[in-house]
């Protein structure tokens, strides 16, 4: 199909908006009706199709906007994207892995031709036709990492495999969910996860690092992760919370099926073949809660989770101050029915809402 | 005293260690205010250190205290300089023309350690090669993750960021990098509810 891109803002007016495509799709994170931190990964290997994880980098109707939202975030704060002077190389591998992937995967959206290192982009979706000389940076405007990925919906981590560890030595982070790039550039796996409450305790990360280190080129993996989010914002980050965090307190009964959103990030890891880094993108959905519950099992399990959650986890996903309200608007759509296993939808099998 | 046990914590915090004397071809000991004492310490353990020791020091507010006492070490160089920041430069002077077999000793505030750890890695000594001990006070060199801002000698939570003015809490959160904790606003949701500041530690 063709996609229809939205013109839609992710700030001030905040006119983003799913169609009922990007609904259907929607990377619901929940397999059952109750949520624990886990390695939650499988392989990258394609989806059903249609869905968001049948591509290696999914394109949707938000592509056009994110890029224009992420273009804004840099020209406030630069910072946002930075790497330091050993992934230069890893950037390379990023450009390619990218161009590559989305010329195959969209051949009506991008274009790549390359002769030896003689290379000419096309992406029509933001106007761009580039001629470049692959490796050599001085012929692409940025520098190989930031000029792909100003073109590619996600933030990204580039890490680097060293001691035994990985290291967060490059990236851009513009629709994250409160962490700082800035400060945690040249962190380890552990240093960088420091924060996170009971998932240390519980071996998480000694378990994903393993699997993280041991992924190999051409076997991608991907896990889903989430957390809420009031208003359709991308830009949730550390360096602006005092813009964005007041926009917690204006939460009502009325307003909360259109302004509280669950957040979901697909988070997908691909080794590099020159450096051997790897990358991490994460790659965020939004959903207004009244657009979710039109899913019956979805309505249903949304609200089981949340009314469940350990206190620790809404805490640190910052939802705590709205959890009442939420699950309070969540239980009109929860008639205590069974829900199938698994994340899809199930429109076709599951009852509707029994009021 | 000037020893202090941190409270367990975040793995991303650093955690400080017992100076001791390790062989090596040349000893840089780089220390502030009662980071003196763990000099002293260390020289008793092994006085032959000395000999081929270049000590950086920055009194602070202990004045004279110590340095009566480090001259009797007698170091290879004693440097006595009036600010971390001033000794940069020979710092890293120091450091381009180091060779294998350097032994680095840092003890003091958290502060100087983190900045010192800093010049030193960047430098290609790895951080883990590197001794600390912390002496003396417990102020936090801060970064505030809204204005980049650096605030030195902050001794309570929340604190006023030096730059921007916002008010930040003080997170265990370490850059190496920044040789900084994260500061973040406390009062980002319900703008200007403030809590009354505490001692850090407390």
């Amino acid at each position: 199909m063709t996609i229809q891109f939205n013109d839609e803002t992710f700030r001030d007016d905040y006119t983003f908006r799913n169609s009922q495509w990007a609904i259907d799709r929607f990377p619901f994170p929940f397999h059952e009706d109750s949520y624990m931190y886990s390695v939650n990964m499988e392989q990258h290997q394609g989806g059903p199709a249609g869905s968001i994880f049948e591509k290696r980098f999914d394109v949707d109707e938000h592509y056009v906007s994110e890029m224009r939202d992420r273009a804004l975030v840099l020209a406030e704060d630069p910072l946002r994207c930075q790497s330091l002077p050993h992934m230069t190389l890893a950037g390379w591998d990023l450009l390619e892995l990218i161009m590559v992937s989305k010329s195959e995967d969209y051949p009506d959206l991008f274009e790549l031709h390359r002769d030896g290192d003689r290379w000419h982009w096309i992406n029509r979706p933001l106007g761009i036709d580039q001629k470049f000389t692959f490796m050599d940076e001085a012929t692409l405007p940025y520098g190989p990492m930031e000029y792909i990925t100003r073109q590619t919906q996600g933030d990204f981590a580039v890490l680097d495999q060293r001691d035994e560890n990985l290291w967060m030595d490059a990236g851009i982070v513009t629709t994250q969910a409160d962490w700082s790039l800035d400060f945690d550039i040249g962190m380890n796996f552990f240093e960088w996860h420091a924060p996170v409450p009971l998932a240390a305790e519980m071996g998480i990360f000694k378990r994903a690092l393993k699997f993280l280190m041991n992924i190999q080129q051409g076997a991608p993996a991907r896990r889903l992760n989430w957390t809420m989010t009031v208003n359709p914002r991308l830009d949730t980050s550390p360096e602006n919370y005092h813009k964005w965090g007041p926009q917690k307190m204006t939460l009502t009964p009325e307003n909360i099926g259109r302004k509280q959103h669950l957040r979901v990030e697909l988070q997908t890891f691909f080794r590099l073949p020159r450096s051997n880094g790897l990358v991490f993108p994460i790659r965020c959905y939004l959903i207004a809660l009244e657009d979710l519950v039109t899913v019956p099992k979805w309505g249903r399990r949304l609200h089981r989770v949340i009314r469940d959650l350990p206190e620790e986890l809404a805490e640190y996903k910052g939802f705590t101050a709205n959890r009442a309200m939420i699950v309070d608007y969540l239980s009109k759509f929860d008639d205590g029915l069974p829900t199938s296993d698994g994340i899809w939808p199930d429109k076709d099998t599951e009852p509707p809402l029994q009021v | 005293m000037s020893t202090f046990e941190f409270p367990p914590s975040i793995t991303s915090r650093p955690v400080w260690g017992k100076l001791e004397p390790r062989a090596g071809k040349s000893h840089l000991m780089i220390a502030d205010a009662e980071g003196a004492e763990a000099l002293l310490k260390l020289a008793q353990a092994d006085g032959s250190l000395m000999t081929k020791a270049h000590i950086m020091y920055f009194p602070g507010e202990t004045g004279d205290t110590y340095i009566g006492k480090l001259e009797e070490l007698a170091p290879a160089q004693l440097y006595i300089g009036p600010s971390y920041e001033a000794a940069v430069p020979r710092l890293r002077r120091t450091l381009a023309g180091a060779h294998m077999g350097l032994q680095v000793y840092l003890t003091g505030t958290e502060s100087l350690m983190g900045q010192a750890m800093r010049e030193a890695t960047d430098a290609g000594i790895p951080h883990t090669a590197i001794q600390t001990e912390h002496r003396g006070s417990v102020a936090r060199r801060m970064q505030c993750v809204h204005c980049k801002g650096i605030t030195e000698n902050v001794m309570t939570d929340p604190f006023v960021c030096s730059h921007c003015g916002l008010n930040l809490f003080v997170r265990d959160h370490y850059s190496r990098r920044h040789a900084a904790f994260q500061g973040v606003c406390v009062d980002a949701e319900d703008p200007g509810n403030v809590p009354p500041p505490v001692e850090l530690y407390s």
